[in-house]
């Protein structure tokens, strides 16, 4: 594990941001921290930051409590995040590259290096001011991995991108994850969790209601439907439910308790022409939306 | 590299790189050399003399009376009213007519010129009579010229600080006082200035939003006090080209001025130079360099630096808390008051500790640190005891700890705040926050 969060808790003056919080975060990773806005996603990743205490609780990271010195090793992109305006790219970059405890002459050859592979070469003496929010995005993304933390922590990383300079991220996250580098990807963007995650962990009113694999998560919430298109009159058959039949040759089924799929198979075609048969497998979305109505 | 020399480092090169830094360090001392420099050259450069015919039907006035460095005076018989006629001709600058009865009727003397003469020149011509008119009527009534020699005296008393020990220096009271209000200005700007400039740095990285990254790479202490170092840096950097670029361009000034007073020496035997001498006396600097003889410019310096700088941490670090707390520069006006409040105070202070320096509201003004920075710099010139100066410096490194620590418990929750308007109240408990 890279991560260890145990019995993690926060207090706000007037809220509870966080409430015997545990969550295991293996390394080589993406783990997606799920959760609708203001339910404590922010205030975990602060604390795990070093930049708010808990109130109590603990975290080990890479089996050694956290402490100041792993700042360094933590690459962080916050959701609200901006630069340095009057600054040039290329010094402000190395600034936060030395900050968090790169030598000054490492720091601008792994610059050169980013800036050869996202193509902004001619940047490195532009200042930030004349730069397109894009490009602004894409500084800001360097700044966060120029120094290979062992933990890459970003908070809604795609607000605001362009289908293009998504796509890049993407590629890059998956890049950096290829590389050995843990993960934690804060949102609540659901298509991308499906895309990108291998774990997840859902945090609603400051407690994780959900978490795991993400396929085993999935499996935990199939219902038992299938999806099938076919030819021919569906009528009902005893131990099959239509959940719906919206359109002719398209129906959604389920099949009552210890029925197999094969079972199910042999006597479906009996009655029509199977083209289809796939197993209805819950969006993050719906479970999402599931687990968070339930939890409220 | 330690990571709160980095924050110093870029905190203080962004700024020294700005132009505006540049021009306010070499302007200022070219203006300061400038008051210091034009009286002198002023009254070193060589007057254009001017002819006045002067018509003198009193017959009072010898060529011996009419002696002045910038009018020369030419006697002549012609009646105003021929002259009149002709005074474009003439080449003279002016025409002077002095009734018979001058002695009986003081007023009867005119003036005439061809355009307005000025203020001087009229002036000028006036003394001289009315030196030899004045002169007149006392022979008449029975005082003698030497009589009249005798009781022009001017009294200029010398001011003299006795040591304990019994040394005696002597010192200029006036000279100090304009030491003390140009130092204490000095630093009422440069509190006020550096002080919002710290500020808007804090507002500028909130506002920016690159403060959360920053503070995930170093403490918000470590932030805020490397900013806070960092322009004082900057501060002090910019006194410092001030002080060398003062004196180099003051002594540069002053060797030019030297140079031709030599020359002069020749023609005027001394005279030029004592003109200088006299002119560098008359004027405010000439004051401020008698102080300068008798006191300890030393001390004087390194107490300067000394509560400019740990003034301006004390001020600053309070700015720092505000600017954490506001989002823009307009939301801070609410709070900058306060802050502002003890500096302007200090500086009205100030003015009462210059005219008394040893009243017991001038001693407390210069121990309480938040007023002390400005009124010992003021009380500085007159001459403290050691052990006020020691007591002063104290207490205000302990004010700078106070205030520093309480800022950083407002700014290390403020700078995470956002849309939240801020209060009072809201600030008085960010300062119980827990980690």
């Amino acid at each position: 594990m890279l991560l260890s969060i145990r019995n993690l808790g926060k207090r706000y003056a007037d809220h509870v941001a966080l409430s015997d919080v545990n969550l295991e975060i293996p390394k080589g990773k993406i783990f997606g921290l799920l959760g609708p806005n203001g339910a404590g996603k922010t205030s975990l990743i602060r604390i795990i930051t070093q930049i708010t205490g808990p109130d109590s609780g603990e975290i080990l990271f890479d089996g050694e409590p956290l402490r100041l010195a792993h700042a360094d090793q933590i690459g962080y992109l916050p959701e609200e995040r901006g630069l340095y305006k009057k600054m040039k790219v290329g010094e402000q970059l190395l600034y936060l590259a030395q900050l968090k405890g790169m030598p000054k002459d490492e720091a601008i050859a792994k610059l050169k290096e980013w800036f050869i592979r996202l193509d902004i070469k001619e940047w490195w003496n532009k200042p930030v001011d004349d730069l397109s929010k894009g490009m602004q995005q894409k500084t800001q993304f360097i700044a966060t991995v120029v120094h290979e933390p062992k933990l890459l922590i970003l908070d809604e990383p795609f607000s605001g991108f362009d289908p293009i300079n998504a796509n890049m991220l993407k590629d890059e996250i998956l890049a950096i994850k290829a590389r050995g580098t843990t993960v934690l990807f804060s949102t609540h963007r659901m298509e991308s969790v499906e895309e990108l995650c291998d774990e997840i962990a859902l945090i609603n009113h400051a407690q994780v209601v959900l978490s795991g694999n993400k396929d085993e998560v999935q499996n935990r919430y199939k219902k038992n439907q299938f999806s099938i298109r076919f030819e021919g009159e569906l009528l009902s058959i005893p131990g099959i439910e239509i959940v719906s039949h919206e359109s002719a040759g398209h129906a959604i089924l389920r099949f009552s308790e210890g029925m197999g799929t094969n079972e199910a198979i042999a006597l479906l075609i009996q009655h029509i022409r199977l083209l289809e048969f796939k197993e209805v497998i819950p969006s993050f979305n719906d479970i999402f939306i599931q687990v968070v109505s339930e939890t409220n | 590299m330690n990571k709160i020399l980095l924050v110093i480092q870029r905190e203080y090169v962004t700024r020294v790189l700005k132009k505006s830094f540049w021009i306010s360090s070499l302007l200022a001392p070219v203006l300061i050399t400038a008051i210091y420099a034009i009286p002198i050259w002023l009254a070193m450069k060589d007057k254009e003399q001017k002819q006045i015919a002067i018509f003198d039907q009193s017959h009072l006035l010898k060529s011996a009376d009419l002696q002045d460095k910038e009018l020369v005076f030419t006697f002549t018989n012609v009646p105003e009213q021929v002259y009149k006629t002709q005074f474009a001709k003439s080449g003279y600058d002016a025409f002077v007519s002095i009734p018979v009865d001058v002695l009986a009727n003081p007023k009867g003397v005119h003036i005439y010129s061809s355009k307005n003469i000025g203020l001087n020149l009229k002036e000028s011509v006036e003394r001289l009579i009315q030196n030899k008119v004045r002169q007149e009527l006392m022979y008449k009534a029975g005082i003698s010229a030497k009589v009249y020699e005798d009781t022009q005296v001017d009294i200029d008393s010398e001011t003299i600080t006795v040591s304990e020990n019994g040394g005696e220096t002597s010192s200029s009271s006036a000279g100090a006082m304009i030491l003390a209000g140009i130092m204490g200005l000095i630093l009422y700007v440069t509190l006020l200035l550096y002080g919002s400039q710290v500020m808007n740095g804090v507002i500028e990285e909130k506002s920016n939003r690159i403060i959360e990254v920053i503070i995930s790479s170093v403490k918000p202490y470590q932030l805020m006090l490397g900013k806070i170092i960092g322009v004082g840096l900057v501060g002090l950097t910019q006194f410092l080209l001030w002080i060398v670029l003062t004196i180099g361009l003051t002594q540069v000034t002053g060797k030019i001025y030297a140079s031709k007073a030599k020359a002069t020496i020749a023609v005027d035997q001394g005279k030029a130079s004592a003109d200088m001498r006299n002119a560098m006396q008359d004027s405010p600097m000439g004051e401020v360099t008698k102080v300068l003889e008798s006191t300890n410019i030393p001390l004087i310096l390194v107490a300067f630096l000394f509560y400019f700088f740990v003034g301006y941490l004390l001020y600053s670090s309070l700015f720092a808390a505000i600017g954490s707390a506001v989002e823009s520069a307009t939301e801070a006006q609410q709070f900058t008051f306060i802050v502002m409040i003890p500096i302007i105070m200090s500086f009205l202070l100030a003015q009462y500790t210059m005219q008394d320096p040893d009243s017991t509201v001038a001693f407390w003004a210069s121990m309480i640190p938040f007023t002390s920075p400005i009124n010992m710099m003021v009380r500085l010139p007159y001459g403290v005891p050691v052990w006020e100066l020691v007591l002063s410096m104290s207490l205000l490194v302990v004010g700078f700890l106070a205030c520093s620590w309480i800022s950083a418990r407002i700014y290390r929750v403020g700078i995470l705040m956002y849309g939240k308007k801020a209060t009072w109240k809201e600030l008085s408990k960010w300062l119980f926050y827990k980690g």
